[in-house]
C-alpha cells in the first residue's frame, strides 16, 4: 500500500518536471535566436566603441583571429580591415581589481596607440571603482591615442605608484588594474604586431556587404 | 487568508511586509540594495516573478500531493525564473542588462516560497495572485527603502543612473542629495547593509507600536461603554 503511494507522488513529480520542462523547452526554442543575435550586437556594440567606422568595411565580428598570450591564454582578435589592410585590431585584456576581474576592450591602431578603450565588465564598489565605466565618468576615455612610449612604459602607472595616471579618490586598485591592463595589452599588441598585421579579410571583396553586416545587421 | 483584497495589499505592503515584518529574503534585500536603482530593480523583478509563481502554484494546488508539494514549488519557481530569465534576455534586453544579474537570485529567495506554501497553495487563483503581487510590491519597497538610506549616505545620490532601469523618462528621479565625495564608504559596502536594515527594522516597529498604543488609547473608551 504505501510503495503504490510512493509510486503515485513519484508519478505526480515526474508529470510536473515533465510539464515544466516542456515549457522550458518551449521558451527556450522561442527566445534562442533572438538571444543569440542579442549577443552579437552586445559584441558589435563594444568594438564599435573601439574601433572607429571610417577605419574598417569589413564585419567586425566576423574576422577574427585567435593568439595565445603570455600566459598561454587565447586572445581573441577582431580585425579591423579596410580595402583589405589592416586599419586597426581590438581585443579583450584584464586586470585583477578590487572585487575580481576587469575586462577591458581595447582597439589598437597599427602604430600600437590606443583607439579606445571600454571596461566591458567589472565587479568594483559601485560609487567608487565604477568611474572606470564610460557612462560614469570620462576617466577610461583619456587612454584614447596613448602608446607604449608615449607616455614611456614606466609612467604607465597610476599616479601613486609614481606615473601619470590620475586614481580616483578612495579608489587606487580599480584604476590600477585597468592601467595595467591597457598596458599590458598594448604590450601583447607589440609582441604579436606582425601576426595582426597579415591578417586578410575574408569578405573585403563585398565591401557593401561588409559594411553592413558591420553596423549590425547580420543575418 | 482572506480574499478581502484590501487586507491582502495592506498585508502585503506593511503589515506582514516580507522583509521588515517576516524577515524572509534579506539576502537580495541586503546584497543588491547599494543603490535605491538597484532594489527597486530586484524588487521589480522579484513582484513579477511571484506574481506568476503564485498564480501558477494556485491553478495547480489540487494536482500535487502534500507529500511532494515543496520539489513541485522549487520546480514552479525555478521555472518562472528560467522563463523570465530567457523572454528578457531576448526581448528587454536594455532592462535585461541591468536587471540580468539579479534575476537567477531570486530562486534562491524564500519569500516567494513561503507565500506560494503559505497563500497560493491553498487558495483560488485571484487572490494567490494579489497576494503575490503585493507581496512583491511590499518587497520593492522595503528594498528601494534600504537601497535610497545607504545609497544617500553612502554616494550621496539617490536613484543614480533610474533611467538605465526605467528609461530616459525617469532622468528626472537622479538627485544628487550630499556633494560629491562626501559619502560614507561603509554604507554601500556590506556592513551598511546591516546597519540599514536593522535600523528600518526598528524604525517600523516603533511606529506599529505607535499606532498600537493609539488604539489602546482609543479601546478603553469603547470597552467601557
Amino acid at each position: 500500500m504505501s510503495s503504490q503511494r510512493t509510486l503515485i507522488h513519484g508519478l505526480i513529480l515526474a508529470a510536473f518536471c515533465l510539464g515544466f520542462g516542456m515549457l522550458l523547452v518551449t521558451t527556450n526554442s522561442l527566445t534562442k535566436d533572438d538571444i543569440a543575435q542579442r549577443a552579437i550586437e552586445d559584441r558589435q556594440n563594444s568594438l564599435k566603441q573601439v574601433i572607429p567606422d571610417s577605419i574598417h568595411d569589413n564585419n567586425l565580428a566576423a574576422d577574427t583571429l585567435t593568439l595565445k598570450n603570455e600566459q598561454g591564454k587565447d586572445v581573441v582578435i577582431y580585425v579591423a580591415t579596410k580595402e583589405g589592410k589592416v586599419g586597426g585590431v581590438a581585443f579583450e585584456t584584464s586586470g585583477i581589481g578590487y572585487s575580481g576581474e576587469i575586462k577591458v576592450m581595447l582597439g589598437v591602431d597599427p602604430e600600437g596607440k590606443v583607439l579606445g578603450a571600454r571596461v566591458l565588465m567589472h565587479k568594483e564598489t559601485p560609487g567608487l571603482g565604477d568611474k572606470i565605466e564610460v557612462k560614469k565618468g570620462d576617466w577610461i576615455l583619456r587612454f584614447t591615442g596613448l602608446s607604449i612610449g608615449n607616455p614611456p612604459l614606466e609612467k604607465w602607472k597610476v599616479k601613486k605608484d609614481g606615473g601619470q595616471f590620475d586614481q580616483f579618490a578612495g579608489a587606487t586598485i580599480t584604476p590600477r588594474a585597468v592601467v595595467r591592463a591597457i598596458r599590458e595589452g598594448l604590450q601583447f599588441f607589440d609582441a604579436n604586431k606582425a601576426k595582426m598585421m597579415e591578417f586578410k579579410s575574408s569578405n573585403t571583396a563585398a565591401d557593401g556587404a561588409g559594411k553592413a553586416a558591420a553596423t549590425g545587421e547580420t543575418k | 487568508m482572506t480574499t478581502d483584497y484590501r487586507t491582502i495589499a495592506r498585508e502585503g505592503l506593511w503589515s506582514n511586509n516580507g522583509v521588515l515584518s517576516m524577515m524572509l529574503g534579506l539576502c537580495p534585500a541586503m546584497a543588491m540594495t547599494n543603490s535605491a536603482t538597484n532594489g527597486l530593480g530586484m524588487g521589480l523583478a522579484t513582484a513579477f516573478v511571484m506574481t506568476s509563481s503564485s498564480v501558477i502554484a494556485s491553478l495547480f494546488r489540487n494536482s500535487f500531493s502534500q507529500e511532494v508539494r515543496i520539489p513541485v514549488f522549487v520546480l514552479i519557481m525555478g521555472t518562472m525564473v528560467t522563463v523570465v530569465d530567457m523572454c528578457m534576455n531576448a526581448w528587454l534586453h536594455e532592462l535585461y542588462k541591468v536587471l540580468g544579474l539579479f534575476i537567477p537570485l531570486i530562486v534562491v529567495n524564500c519569500l516567494p516560497f513561503a507565500r506560494i506554501e503559505m497563500v497560493a497553495s491553498k487558495n483560488p487563483m485571484l487572490p494567490s495572485m494579489a497576494d503575490g503581487f503585493f507581496m512583491g510590491i511590499g518587497f520593492t519597497l522595503a528594498l528601494t527603502a534600504i537601497g535610497a538610506v545607504r545609497e544617500i549616505s553612502g554616494s550621496g545620490t539617490l536613484f543614480a543612473d533610474a533611467s538605465l532601469l526605467l528609461g530616459s523618462t525617469f532622468k528626472f528621479m537622479e538627485m544628487r542629495i550630499l556633494p560629491e565625495e562626501t559619502g560614507i564608504l561603509m554604507m554601500i559596502l556590506p556592513p551598511g547593509a546591516f546597519l540599514v536594515t536593522g535600523l528600518l527594522l526598528v524604525a517600523k516597529r516603533m511606529i506599529d507600536e505607535r499606532s498600537v498604543r493609539k488604539d489602546t488609547q482609543a479601546a478603553p473608551a469603547t470597552s467601557a461603554a
